[in-house]
């Protein structure tokens, strides 16, 4: 990754704030990170440090209250099918569509295909992600595992400039979560989409990134970015070190202040 | 595996099972599928008869006809309670002399009017009241206020704005759909579950396409609910209405055939009217309704 070029994401000073029913909360204290053409590149922090709301805000669903996101150097105000979102609940296809129509109605509805060729780009992903035999089937028929992949695939075949994956494998078990890493780290090989990939599992990140954000909790502010392993090392005793490294960094207490952040 | 290493803890645990001797790996290979017994069997024809639902449904039907017809000969009065059979012949008799089918098509015609424009104002509401804020608390205080309002209260006041005529039926119909329909398809958008809705966004979606692509099919299963409710509370009022002031322009209803017949004391005829309002509910509830539940939310596994 050559950083010669203008980043395809570029997120500067970002403060997320959400309003409950009582409290106006800050998720996200001014991160700042870059995505550049065919990263996989890893938001990682324990629970409340804000990285879904991050995703979230990249996926257009909310503004910043500071700051500026901008994909290709457009600034992102609202959710567009240039940033394809792969949820963590089982529940984001629709039910009332089969599997090759689920991917279908993506390509259509959004206007970027019609006709023979939306179906051909449909089958070709329901292809990669190994569900042909699957495609006329209805998503309540199918395991966890197989709809996180139709997911997978509708994302993918509407070829985003950046693919936003939020916990995809966390509701999975752990034998189909290895499963599904291998298969998305098979199919970037294949097609080297750019993804922004939450998760808060590290040997995930390390499996899957190849640049990881720390961030910290409440709110979430980044502690470090850091570069992956090479994709061969990724189970072996550089993994467990980097594994170590990044635990210490995620569970170190921080004994800095807001002004001190501030300066 | 060796699963405990000498600590304080493992006094507290006396009751566990001393698992230090290493025990030795295991591997079994599995039996091919084909020595099995069975691995797929298909259901017997007892079985099959019995997963069909109508089939089931019938049975139960029978059985009511044939009490209904063992209790009345029983009781041995035609004047309180005709037999199944006299009531079916009766039911025979109007259909083809009586003008019995005249008469349910005209209660049809004039319940599909209030129906479908009941469901059209409820689409309109809900529209609007999933579009913004103050429509939500229009839809809520409306509902709150004339959704326990019995039609039939209306019925004076409809005589006196729309006449003798249709209008006021129709006037009456709209009413008793409108509230339920809205109120159910409104709580099914509510329902819709965030990530749907997020999906619809991502694909640039909004406006009437967002929903009648996702908010409409995401709650069908309460929107059908609606509709069942307000084609029973239809069919109520309209029978109701029409009994309360009988013809209108020339020709009655079906409320009217069962009016006129209690007053000649007719009651195999008063039956066969009540009969006829039966089978127009089963035929929808159970052909039309459960169709379209078919090949909607239970296809779709909404539904169970």
């Amino acid at each position: 990754m050559t950083e010669t070029t203008a980043p395809l994401l570029d997120v500067r000073g970002v403060t997320l704030q959400y309003k409950t029913s009582e409290h106006r909360i800050t998720a996200t204290y001014r991160v700042d990170f870059q995505v550049f053409r065919s990263d996989r590149f890893i938001l990682l922090g324990p629970s409340g440090c804000g990285k879904s709301t991050l995703l979230k805000a990249v996926g257009g669903y909310l503004n910043p209250v500071e700051g500026e996101i901008r994909l290709k150097g457009m600034p992102v105000t609202r959710p567009g099918p240039d940033r394809m979102m792969v949820f963590q609940e089982f529940d984001q296809l629709l039910p009332w569509k089969t599997v090759k129509e689920n991917v279908l109605f993506a390509l259509v509805s959004s206007g970027k295909l019609s006709g023979k060729a939306a179906q051909e780009k449909a089958l070709e992903y329901i292809h990669k992600v190994n569900l042909t035999k699957f495609a006329d089937s209805f998503p309540h028929t199918l395991s966890g595992g197989m709809k996180q992949r139709v997911a997978i695939a509708r994302g993918m075949a509407m070829e985003p400039d950046v693919l936003l994956m939020d916990e995809p494998f966390a509701a999975l078990d752990a034998l189909t979560r290895r499963k599904m890493q291998d298969e998305l780290l098979q199919l970037w090989d294949d097609t080297h989409f750019t993804v922004l990939f939450v998760t808060h599992s590290i040997a995930e990140a390390i499996t899957i990134g190849s640049r990881i954000l720390l961030m910290s909790p409440h709110p979430g502010q980044v502690k470090a970015e850091l570069n992956s392993l090479p994709r061969s090392t990724t189970h072996g005793d550089a993994a467990r070190e980097l594994e170590r490294k990044i635990h210490a960094l995620l569970f170190a207490e921080p004994v800095e202040s807001h002004d001190e952040f501030h300066a | 595996m060796r699963c405990s290493s000498p600590n304080p803890s493992r006094v507290t645990m006396n009751s566990m099972p001393e698992t230090d001797a290493v025990r030795p790996d295991v591997l079994r290979p599995t039996v091919d599928a084909s020595q099995f017994g069975v691995v797929q069997r298909p259901l017997s024809i007892g079985e099959r008869i019995y997963n069909i639902g109508a089939v089931r449904k019938l049975a139960i039907l029978v059985l009511l006809a044939v009490a209904w017809e063992i209790y009345a000969r029983w009781l041995h009065n035609d004047l309180l309670f005709p037999t199944f059979s006299a009531t079916l012949r009766a039911f025979a008799e109007a259909m083809i002399s009586g003008g019995l089918l005249g008469k349910a098509w005209t209660s049809i015609k004039v319940l599909l009017i209030g129906y479908s424009a009941g469901i059209a104002l409820a689409a309109v509401l809900t529209t609007v009241a999933i579009s913004s804020r103050v429509g939500t608390d229009l839809l809520e205080t409306l509902t709150s206020m004339f959704n326990p309002l019995p039609a039939i209260a209306l019925l004076p006041l409809a005589l006196i704005w729309f006449g003798l005529g249709s209008g006021s039926l129709v006037f009456v119909l709209i009413h008793s759909v409108l509230w339920a329909v809205a109120l159910n398809t409104h709580s099914g958008f509510l329902s819709v579950s965030t990530t749907l809705r997020m999906v619809g966004r991502n694909y640039g979606l909004h406006g009437l396409s967002y929903v009648g692509r996702i908010l409409i099919p995401a709650a069908f299963p309460s929107i059908l609910t609606g509709l069942k409710i307000g084609w029973a509370f239809a069919w109520r009022t309209l029978i109701a209405a029409e009994l309360v002031f009988g013809v209108s322009s020339g020709s009655g209803g079906l409320g009217w055939f069962i009016y006129e017949n209690k007053n000649q004391l007719e009651i195999a005829n008063v039956f066969a009217g009540l009969f006829t309002v039966i089978m127009i509910g089963l035929l929808v509830e159970n052909v039309i309704f459960r169709t379209i539940e078919q090949r909607t939310v239970r296809k779709w596994g909404m539904q169970n």
